[in-house]
């Protein structure tokens, strides 16, 4: 066939106005099935609602996790006839996309959110308590934790997803080399079992950097197990300059110097994992990502002796102070951006997300180290063929406190832990600042907080 | 000229107004703010994190500037001689400058890595070192890594132009120099750096403003840690502004580099226009 010879063939004039008006009417119409499709279906076109959907999401430490999430994309397309795309970026760069979305009116039309960031960013997302409520009522309710981080004036300002349980991973033969049968149980027993160990080159890990997660989850822990808090039960008292706090940081200091790598207080979320699988370290806290890894890469893990170090990992909880023994859990859930235009669709994904046979994949690919946001995954056949040293995560998060702890979880407990207050007074205090003075700074700047 | 105003007033003037009102309201993400005054820069200038960030500043620019300069120095009248390889030598040397910033750093930082340090080990096994140096760790030392890293990408930017600047000056002169006694360190001081002055002046008043507004190496490598010890403006003013969303207070963290970064450059400019008049 001859090609017509652009240089020669004449063209219809056609100026620019009329281009725009014809075109205009034509593409709307086209998309939308004409005007009278438009006037007698009584919404707006497609288009105008949005069947794109985005959805931002943190760099998971169980790839498996996220490879899910992309392989499950086309089937939440099809479902939802809208194009879903997941974003994942570094969990420490999350709030600084949200800020910049809320701000600048786009991005993403479902954030994952951390901790209890729902209340920071209350007037940039949406009320989806007719998504939540469901969702809870049909699977035993939600761990309570969520009431604390999700519920914001009584609403649902996210749905929850998962939480991330986090306990000291250790290595059962060095512990058991000095002794050792069972991991301490109290803080100075750790100390004393740290100790030794790191006098043969196998010291406890710890992060104690700028991070979102290793950092604050042993700092707070640490801190009410010894019966100190930043606020009291209402929420709006600093009482964090108290001898229970200081006693905390005392010990601390002994702990750190007797048995940490000292080299925590420049690591962040990733150093322990590292430092672990390297043989480094004989304990850190951490969630199950480092035995998960472990048992994934058993040819390319080993221990000392050659065997996969998977065998060799065992799983404890926190240990505990004169005040109990407390875990700070890491919950996820998902907010709805006021902004999207596509808000009735996220609500959708939502709920398509949550259906049981789509959330279950997505669950058992965590294998534990996400479990789930509603008791009823407690109840999963896939607790029955886990790992042992993994099944403590099956009710663990049950026993979950968060920001703010023993206040509610507001706000402003939020700006002191992206501010890193509570881990810098222990930073300050491990690099040689006195704990009286430690705990003086962080007091000072909590009332600036909660002023 | 409108379309050079209209361009200047929406990628210059409005970021700028925009920054100036964020500073003197209470604005925080998702909310619109109402007018405060001055109460952020009080609130700043009671904030121990934030003087801490300010003394950091100084300490990160002076340090970086005066070792990019020496170091940079150095380098432009090395290469000002004739030498073979000289080509490749140059070429080489921009590298750390055409690396993204945050490549750079992450390599640097791996370097650093309290655990796995590369350079640690090395010391360890050429028998220089016994225990680990904290290199991040340590609250004095993490800032001098910062500045290390600095001075490494920002060097080339110096030298370059200086080798520029140096090859603009009459070699003649440096003859006459020689021909009347002059040793190499007088051929510098008298010859070389009064006629190198005003490229250097303009040189470092470049490299003082990007290093004082300096926000990818720090945080990339230590993001303000251990213990806010490498906190600088910038970061910090992230971290308040955009990480926990108090816009305003951001701002006005941010904007309070604008006095200082102003007295220099108004400073630096009247200094270069009198040593060219002279």
């Amino acid at each position: 066939m001859d090609t017509p010879d652009r240089d020669t063939t004449p063209v219809p004039s056609v100026d620019r106005r009329t281009f725009l008006k014809v075109g205009g009417a034509v593409g709307v119409a086209a998309a939308a099935g004409g005007l009278e499709g438009i006037l007698s279906a009584r919404r707006a076109p497609a288009d105008a609602q949005g069947t794109r959907l985005h959805i931002l999401r943190w760099v998971d430490f169980i790839p498996e996790a996220d490879v899910e999430l992309k392989r499950q994309a086309p089937e939440a397309s099809k479902a939802l006839g809208a194009e879903v795309t997941f974003e994942f970026i570094n969990a420490n760069d999350l709030q600084a996309r949200i800020t910049a979305a809320i701000q600048s009116g786009s991005g993403p039309d479902i954030i994952q959110m951390l901790w209890n960031w729902p209340h920071l960013y209350a007037a940039g997302i949406v009320d989806v308590s007719d998504v939540a409520e469901p969702i809870g009522k049909a699977q035993n309710g939600f761990y309570d934790v969520f009431n604390a981080t999700a519920k914001v004036g009584g609403k649902w300002l996210a749905v929850p997803h998962g939480i991330t349980g986090n306990t000291v991973a250790y290595r059962r033969s060095w512990h058991e080399e000095i002794g050792v049968k069972e991991f301490p149980k109290t803080w100075e027993q750790w100390r004393q079992v740290g100790k030794k160990l790191k006098a043969k080159g196998k010291p406890v890990g710890q992060a104690l950097g700028h991070s979102f997660g290793d950092p604050p989850t042993f700092a707070y822990p640490l801190l009410w197990s010894f019966a100190g808090a930043e606020v009291d039960a209402t929420g709006k008292k600093v009482v964090l300059n108290s001898k229970a706090t200081i006693e905390s940081v005392k010990f601390m200091q002994a702990f750190w110097k007797d048995a940490c790598d000292e080299g925590g207080v420049a690591w962040d979320d990733t150093n322990n994992n590292r430092a672990f699988h390297a043989g480094e370290i004989s304990a850190t806290l951490n969630g199950a990502s480092i035995y998960i890894v472990a048992k994934r890469q058993k040819e390319k893990l080993k221990d000392e002796k050659g065997q996969p170090l998977v065998q060799d990992i065992e799983h404890a909880p926190l240990p505990g102070g004169s005040a109990g023994q407390f875990a700070m859990y890491l919950p996820f859930q998902h907010s709805v951006m006021k902004y999207s235009k596509s808000q009735k669709l996220a609500k959708d994904f939502l709920k398509w997300l949550h259906a049981k046979e789509n959330y279950e994949k997505w669950f058992q690919a965590n294998e534990a180290y996400s479990v789930g946001s509603t008791k009823v995954w407690e109840e999963h056949p896939m607790w029955s063929r886990v790992d042992k040293p993994l099944r403590m995560y099956q009710r663990a998060a049950r026993l979950t406190r968060t920001l703010g702890h023993a206040g509610p979880a507001t706000a402003r407990a939020t700006e002191s832990y992206t501010k890193y207050i509570i881990v810098d007074m222990y930073a300050k205090a491990v690099q040689g600042m006195k704990a009286e003075e430690a705990v003086k700074w962080a007091h000072g700047e909590l009332l600036k907080i909660y002023a | 000229m409108v379309p050079t105003v209209v361009l200047l007033g929406v990628f210059i003037a409005y970021p700028f107004v925009m920054g100036v009102w964020l500073s003197v309201s209470d604005t925080t993400v998702g909310k619109p703010g109402r007018f405060v005054g001055f109460e952020n820069f009080r609130k700043a200038w009671t904030d121990s994190i934030f003087r801490q960030a300010v003394g950091n500043t100084f300490t990160y620019t002076f340090w970086a500037t005066i070792l990019k300069l020496a170091l940079g120095m150095w380098l432009a009248l090395l290469l000002n001689r004739h030498f073979r390889g000289k080509r490749l030598v140059r070429a080489l040397m921009l590298l750390p400058f055409i690396v993204p910033t945050v490549l750079s750093t992450f390599a640097w930082r791996w370097m650093f890595d309290p655990t796995f340090s590369v350079l640690n080990w090395t010391l360890y096994y050429a028998g220089l070192i016994t225990t680990k140096i904290p290199w991040l760790s340590d609250t004095t030392l993490a800032l001098w890594c910062a500045i290390i890293i600095n001075t490494w990408r920002g060097m080339p930017f110096y030298a370059i132009t200086l080798l520029a600047g140096l090859q603009t000056i009459n070699p003649e002169l440096h003859e006459a120099a020689a021909i009347d006694g002059a040793n190499g360190w007088q051929r510098f001081w008298r010859v070389t750096w009064p006629l190198l002055l005003p490229v250097t002046l303009v040189v470092v008043l470049f490299s003082v403003i990007q290093t004082f507004a300096d926000f990818q190496l720090i945080y990339v490598l230590t993001g303000g840690g251990p213990a806010n010890s490498t906190h600088l403006f910038a970061t910090y003013a992230y971290q308040v502004g955009v990480a926990t969303g108090l816009l305003g207070e951001g701002a006005a963290i941010s904007l309070a580099m604008f006095p200082v970064l102003f007295l220099i450059v108004v400073l630096q400019l009247w200094y270069i226009r009198r040593v060219e008049r002279t």
